[in-house]
């Protein structure tokens, strides 16, 4: 199998679209029979990060690259960057105010999750700048 | 037990999907964070109770497999909300029941935590 590659541009002011990325995703996946149990960590992990950058960044861009037994999961923003990673990775904490918590995410789960859910998670941010978020995910 | 059962014992609306109601479920998850469905949500068969009506709701349902979402408290979401879960084939149950009395009778009656 050639490797797949797809980009998805996350809108930032559109929540309620938010996650269509992560669903194509899963869809295309499934398409290729990849098994569900991996399928499910690679679009939970995805979802977070699409939510995340719709909340704190006003959305992004989402690059997929799949391979017999490598997805990486690319999504990078202009945003506001974090400015200290091991705090934001800390299950818990986040900088979500009051209206993003009633939209129901802003538990400070998203980092931690998108961490539990790859096999490698890479982070880099400037201040001011943006973020690039690297996961990948091995399929055996 | 199928969701026609769920939403007999809950006294509840079927708001889509009334063709899939004979889908077996065996396990819940009730919570109004999707941020703590993402976390902590694991299992098959399994359905959410919730108290919050937006699109995520239904999107979150779509990543973790999840078949029916229960609003609970009376809650019924905007149609757009409505047919999002329609399109996707997430069955949507509408109870007056609050959350821990929906969690408590679905519980005696044999589902489990999810």
């Amino acid at each position: 199998m050639a490797a797949i590659t797809l980009q998805y541009i996350v809108d930032g002011k559109d929540f309620v679209s938010c996650g269509r990325a992560s669903e194509q995703v899963k869809q295309n996946l499934k398409m290729l029979a990849f098994p569900a149990e991996a399928v499910r960590r690679i679009v939970i992990a995805m979802y977070e990060g699409e939510v995340n950058m719709v909340i704190h960044a006003n959305g992004g861009v989402a690059d997929v690259e799949i391979t017999e037994t490598l997805v990486r999961v690319r999504l990078t923003d202009t945003g506001k960057g974090i400015p200290d990673i091991e705090q934001a990775m800390k299950a818990g904490f986040s900088t979500a105010g009051e209206e993003i918590r009633e939209l129901g995410f802003g538990a400070g789960m998203g980092l931690p999750n998108m961490a539990k859910y790859s096999d490698s998670m890479v982070i880099n941010s400037t201040v001011g700048v943006g973020t690039e978020v690297i996961m990948e995910f091995k399929l055996d | 037990m199928t969701i026609q059962q769920v939403a007999e014992i809950l006294d509840a609306r079927v708001l889509c999907c009334e063709d899939k109601l004979d889908t077996e479920v065996k396990t819940g998850f009730g919570a109004d964070m999707m941020s703590d469905v993402l976390a902590y949500v694991n299992g098959q068969g399994l359905m959410l109770l919730t108290g919050l009506i937006n699109p995520q709701v239904v999107r979150t349902s779509e990543m973790m497999d999840i078949t029916c979402i229960v609003f609970v408290r009376g809650k019924i979401p905007e149609i757009p909300v409505i047919e999002l879960a329609s399109a996707r084939g997430i069955v949507l149950l509408t109870t007056q029941h609050r959350m821990f009395g929906a969690c408590g009778k679905l519980y005696s009656a044999g589902i489990t935590a999810g």
